[in-house]
């Protein structure tokens, strides 16, 4: 089960006509699916799509209602490849997944989709992950879309806007045979936001229908000659067919005074963001009444020349609002307007910047630069639009600058992830620093303090692939770090496998915590959890020895740091040959609590004898050293301040926040840490037995105690 | 307030932007001040950033709310918060708090700061060997230049004791504030309408509510940063009825009044650790300082005051004895009890320790002839090393377990034949031995050298790690003895030493002495260190 339900929520994908709909965007995306009349969705989840994969799995009961088919990929490539379905067959389907790493792995697929060409709908819809918040390399998806010749769409950022997009997208695709990427950035998945319902549409022609009356065409298979019909077919018959569609849908908006001399041509994505810089310039007014000339492009590529050229008409400068690097917009839009001998200046990555995210402020000041410079007539002086620069330059927030500590997102607290690292800090403390190849996932938060563990990061599941180089006699192996997402994504077969086969010698370590957690806690093909829709339970060890491993080690309880740190040592220094391979497995403890924490409060209201741990310090045993958490950086772990005038360092302190993992106490015995970590089991609803054991010992206890101190003098407090 | 905003809400709308870490509930937050929105008649519209952003890290959440415009005119509102163009900031935490002024977002024309004071401190700041907690202080005092209106104060504690959580007391913070023009009643009823844990969130929203009313009066939060608990130093009581007690407080009242306070705190903790014979040690060890102190009057007793505190602790070197013996005091299941909040009426407390003594720690409890046997005979240590390799874990409220450690603590009569207590005491003695002698030519530098000794602390390696640093940094003060700013030098040291686990600032450090001994012997530190 994921880690946010929409069960709720999907409920709305059940409104009919004039009814208005509610909610973020990706529910919107999928409620414009249904109302586009799809045949099936097909997607791997990564923020800032991971909501739209659960959105989809929990409203499947509904899909199904509509004859629509929900499958929940092995990776971006399965589901882009899910799209063959529509070559053949009219269907409407789509694929989603995040970008531009997804589209990386699907562009094998992608690629050979748009060689051949489309018949049904097709419909990419990738979660820009560019930007504030985004956790990959900052790059665009909009080279794919060009090098594939996949048509993009970058709609207005609100909810009407994204609808619109979806059924443009497919009416698109069908109308050039082309499949169409719809592009939504990190904010626009969750923007929150209303449209006005449709019916729902059942698919025309359905995937049984496809089934049992198979089609096939060699004319769209990619293999010459027909490969080489393909690439012309794209540039005589669907392009144009795309810019004819593009045109006479309208596509494209324009909005503002179109009189101005100047204009400025911006993604879709960007409106908002640019409307809201000419409001605070005082060009325009809350609702987007400017007297600046707009060319809202909902369609990044192709671009239509006849439109760009209209707009550029009696224009002396145009500013191209294009986010990302390299500019391929710009650089097109100058190409146009040089062949048709337009005499607009056209201005873009200057003065706006080269590259980063195109904030409200950086839109601001680039477009206050383009105006001053070519429109200063415009521009009107009561505006005021905000600057910070003098407060920030006030020396109490400059000083503020080393104060404020910087908070790099981390393993949650009790998360099965820490005693994994605590255990391998331990093994390079006695052998040494190793090469340690990271992956992508939850894990790879080790590279932060306090662990400060992981050389490089190659993509998803090539944590062991990106450690195939160093397979070399030396006196160290090589570590490599996997997730379970990552292992069944491709790991298996790109690093495992490839180990085998190249007589590896290193380690590899299999993050197993039952879900793909980073994503949001989806379940896949190893996860414990029964799944009525899936199949689950598929142990990562067995898949391992299938491949041809041999020593294979399963942890099957992560917090026993004792046990993990040897079964590295042994993997780092046995004498046998081949790839070892370290299945470490507890469950993620942010679904593990959203599971059981409901049920343990049942419990206890009923009850039940319930025993919950909780752990803590002993603030008169902790010399405030923090090797513990060194070794920890567990949230719940922190340090405080105590009043005895000995101790001038604070000393460790578990909050309430403690789930009584037992990573603590685990590392305080492997690591001979100290003894101030003591475990309080708290016994809810005790039973007779319990009371009366605890009566007798704390008796005897208690005379002891006074025992002893009668032989004692001291001050009293 | 309320009816300025109330005016702009028509040329603009008005924008809220909630900074915290992830799963502090940020999302509800933000929930219930779009649905207060949404009831009071306004177009809202939220976004947040989704994704790993939100595993503990720092992360944004922002609404923008306006009436609806006259005709079928939509709004366009924004993705993302402007600096300067921000009505309320609320921050989940105080070092939030300041990184949103650091990104310009709450500004003295426009916006109203709603901030929780509490602490949860970052990675950088726990990791550190000595004290690496940054100054909230700094945060309140750029609160005060850069905030229009600050409501501060520890609205974790207070949704925390309404049994709640903190984005339910913020709610009611913001809800006081008056910073939006909704009604009180609209809040109320979007924590109603989430359905869950509603009562306790009210509850948490009443009293938020009530002490931002009360905040909203000041400038800014500035008694509101929970302060870090005063050092107890309390003056010698005359006398306590106990004649050996007795006898120590009337020698610490021999003793300057500077000086009474911290003497007295050591030997409430030796007396505590040991008997007050060894109190008595004490005193005789601290007595030589009062003479160098009659000889630097201007200095307010400092050495005095900071070889106390140092020796007190040194002179309490943590044994397993020690352990043993504070793991079975009465008082202390009573404060297990606290500290996990028992309820002695439905619940029982079952305590497990985790011991790891080496075999170093054992043969340092035994007699020290009987130690040095085994420590010189390798076959036995590793023996000793077997029977030790897995730590122990003991249940003390378990009559066996408790026995175990009660025995050990028993020891404690015979500590003062320890082999580890010859080897602290020697290590003590030569601390001091040097502290006296530097202070005969250098008392500035005597106060440095007696503040070294916090280095050394911790069990096992951590112990050996502090030893090392020690030795490293006393050695670098012999470098710099014959220098003017000698002081200077070994308090730069020392700070290097605590700055990570180990020591590579203090090589760091060290390394600068040397080369500048080899070039210039007596450039001041001032032009050395820029």
């Amino acid at each position: 089960m994921a880690e946010r339900s929409f069960a709720k929520e999907v409920q709305d994908l059940r409104l009919g006509a004039g009814e208005v709909f509610h909610g973020e965007g990706i529910l919107a995306i999928t409620k414009a699916l249904l109302e586009c009349g799809v045949g099936y969705v097909a997607g791997y989840q990564g923020a800032p799509i991971s909501h739209l994969m659960d959105v989809l799995s929990d409203a499947e009961d509904i899909l199904n209602a509509y004859g629509v088919h929900f499958e929940a990929s092995a990776s971006e490539a399965t589901a882009a490849a899910t799209l063959a379905a529509s070559v053949m067959y009219p269907i409407r389907g789509a694929a989603v997944f995040k970008a531009p790493v997804g589209t990386n792995v699907a562009a094998d697929a992608l690629a050979n989709l748009a060689s051949g060409g489309v018949t049904g709908g097709a419909l990419v819809i990738v979660g820009e992950d560019y930007g504030e918040g985004s956790s990959i390399m900052q790059e665009r998806s909009h080279a794919y879309a060009m090098k594939s010749q996949i048509w993009l769409l970058d709609p207005r950022p609100n909810l009407p806007s994204i609808v619109k997009a979806v059924e443009n997208g497919f009416a698109l695709s069908e109308a050039s045979n082309t499949p169409v990427m719809l592009e939504v950035r990190i904010r626009a998945c969750h923007v929150t936001g209303s449209f006005v319902a449709k019916d729902n549409v059942r698919p025309a022609f359905t995937l049984a229908q496809a089934l049992e009356a198979p089609r096939r065409d060699t004319g769209r298979i990619v293999l010459p000659p027909a490969s080489f019909v393909h690439e012309r077919e794209k540039v005589e018959r669907r392009w144009p067919a795309a810019i004819e569609f593009i045109t006479r849908n309208g596509l494209n908006e324009l909005f503002g005074n179109g009189r101005a001399d100047v204009g400025i041509i911006l993604q879709g994505g960007l409106y908002n963001g640019v409307v809201r810089a000419l409001n605070l310039l005082g060009l325009a007014d809350v609702a987007g009444e400017t007297s600046v000339p707009l060319c809202v492009l909902n369609v990044t590529y192709p671009l239509v020349d006849a439109e760009i050229i209209d707009f550029a008409r009696d224009k002396s400068a145009i500013l191209v609002v294009e986010e990302g690097q390299p500019a391929f917009i710009e650089p097109a839009v100058r190409a146009i307007l040089h062949k048709a001998r337009a005499t607009a200046a056209v201005l873009g990555k200057d003065p706006l910047p080269l590259a980063g995210e195109y904030t409200t402020a950086v839109l601001l000041a680039g477009i206050r630069t383009f105006m001053t410079d070519n429109a200063r007539g415009l521009l009107r002086n009561e505006a005021r639009p905000p600057d910070v620069k003098a407060l920030l330059d006030d020396p109490k927030l400059k000083a503020l600058a080393d104060v404020v500590p910087p908070r790099p997102p981390g393993f949650c607290t009790g998360c099965p992830e820490r005693p994994i690292f605590s255990a391998l800090k331990l093994v390079e403390k006695e052998l040494g620093a190793h090469h340690i190849a990271a992956d992508i996932g939850c894990h790879l938060f080790s590279i932060n303090a306090p662990f400060n563990i992981g050389a490089t990061t190659m993509g998803y599941g090539l944590g062991p692939a990106s450690a195939a180089a160093f397979n070399v006699p030396a006196r160290k192996k090589a570590i490599a770090i996997m997730g379970d997402g990552g292992f069944w994504h491709n790991g298996l077969t790109s690093g495992i496998g490839n180990a085998v086969f190249n007589k590896s010698d290193g380690l590899t370590i299999v993050v197993d915590n039952h879900y793909s957690a980073a994503t949001g806690g989806q379940d896949i093909l190893s996860s414990r959890a029964d799944n009525a829709r899936r199949a689950t339970q598929h142990p990562i060890a067995r898949a391992v020895e299938g491949v041809g491993v041999r020593w294979v080690r399963q942890i099957t309880r992560t917090y026993d740091v004792g046990r993990m740190r040897d079964a590295i040592r042994e993997a780092l220094t046995t004498r046998e040959k081949g790839p070892k391979v370290i299945v470490a497995s507890s469950e993620c403890m942010l679904n593990r609590q959203r599971r059981e924490r409901p049920l343990l409060q049942q419990a206890i209201k009923g009850g039940k004898r319930v025993v919950r741990p909780r752990f803590g310090v002993d603030e008169d045993v902790c010399t405030g050293d923090h090797a513990c958490i060194r070794l920890s950086g567990c949230p719940s772990l922190s340090v405080k301040h105590t009043d005895d005038p000995l101790k001038e360092d604070p000393v460790a302190a578990i909050d309430q926040t403690c789930v009584g993992c037992g990573n603590c106490g685990e590392v305080a015995d492997a690591a001979v840490l100290c003894p101030s970590f003591y475990r309080a089991d708290i016994v809810h609803n005790p039973h007779a037995l319990d009371r009366l054991l605890a009566r007798v010992r704390a008796a005897v206890i208690g005379w002891l105690q006074a025992r002893r101190e009668r032989g004692l003098v001291g001050f009293a407090g | 307030m309320a009816q300025d905003s109330l005016a702009d809400a028509v040329s603009r709308p008005l924008s809220v932007a909630i900074v915290a870490m992830g799963g502090q509930g940020g999302g509800v937050l933000s929930g219930w001040i779009a649905d207060a929105a949404r009831a009071s008649g306004h177009v809202v519209q939220a976004t947040s950033v989704p994704g790993v952003a939100q595993r503990t890290g720092a992360t944004i959440y922002y609404l923008e709310m306006m009436r609806p415009l006259p005709g079928a005119r939509a709004p366009v509102l924004a993705l993302m918060p402007t600096p300067g163009d921000v009505d309320v900031v609320i921050a989940a935490e105080l070092m939030e708090a300041g990184r949103s002024l650091l990104r310009g977002l709450v500004t003295p024309d426009r916006t109203t700061l709603i901030a929780s004071s509490q602490r949860a401190y970052a990675t950088a700041e726990k990791e550190k060997p000595g004290d690496g907690t940054a100054d909230g202080g700094a945060v309140l005092e750029a609160i005060g230049v850069a905030a229009r209106r600050a409501i501060v104060a520890d609205f974790a504690a207070l949704a925390e004791a309404n049994g709640s959580v903190i984005s339910a007391s913020l709610l009611g913070a913001l809800a006081a504030s008056g910073a939006l023009p909704f009604p009180r009643l609209a809040f109320l009823d979007a924590i109603r309408a989430g359905g869950v844990g509603v009562a306790a969130s009210l509850k948490a929203f009443e009293a938020a509510f009530g002490r931002a009313q009360e905040g909203a009066t000041r400038a800014d939060g500035a008694d509101a940063m929970p302060a870090k608990p005063a050092k107890r130093l309390p003056p010698p009581p005359v006398s306590v009825g106990e004649p050996r007690l007795d006898a120590l407080l009337e020698r610490i009242h021999r003793l300057p009044a500077a000086v009474q306070p911290m003497a007295y705190a050591g030997v409430r903790h030796l007396v505590d650790y040991q008997d007050p014979a060894y109190a008595e040690e004490y005193l005789d060890r601290l007595a030589p300082l009062t003479a160098i102190e009659a000889l630097h009057q201007d200095k307010g007793h400092a050495l005095a005051i900071e070889t106390a505190r140092q020796l007190a602790r040194a002179m309490a070197y943590d044994d397993v004895i020690r352990i043993a013996d504070l793991k079975t005091r009465a008082a202390r299941s009573g404060r297990l009890a606290r500290e996990v909040g028992l309820d002695p009426g439905t619940q029982v407390l079952h305590a497990t320790e985790f011991l790891h003594p080496r075999p170093e720690e054992v043969c340092a409890t035994l007699p020290k002839a009987l130690g040095q046997a085994i420590e010189s005979r390798p076959r036995l240590m590793r023996m000793l090393g077997v029977l030790t390799r897995r730590g122990r874990r003991v249940r003390t409220d378990s009559i066996a377990g408790f026995l175990q450690l009660y025995v050990i603590a028993l020891r404690r009569r015979k500590r003062r034949g320890t082999l580890r207590h010859g080897r602290e005491m020697a290590h003590v003695s030569a601390w001091l031995a040097r502290v006296l002698e530097t202070a005969r030519s250098d008392y500035d530098l005597a106060l440095e050298i007696a503040r070294t000794r916090r280095l050394v602390k911790g069990y096992s390696d951590t112990m050996s790690r502090g030893l090392s640093k020690y030795d490293r940094v006393l050695a670098g003060a012999a470098m710099v003895a014959h220098r003017a700013d000698a002081a200077a030098w070994v308090a730069r040291l020392r700070q290097s030493a605590l700055l990570d686990e180990d020591g590579e600032a203090l090589d760091g450090a060290l390394q600068t002495i040397q080369t500048l001994e080899a070039a210039t012997p007596d450039r001041p530190l001032a032009k050395a260190s820029s």
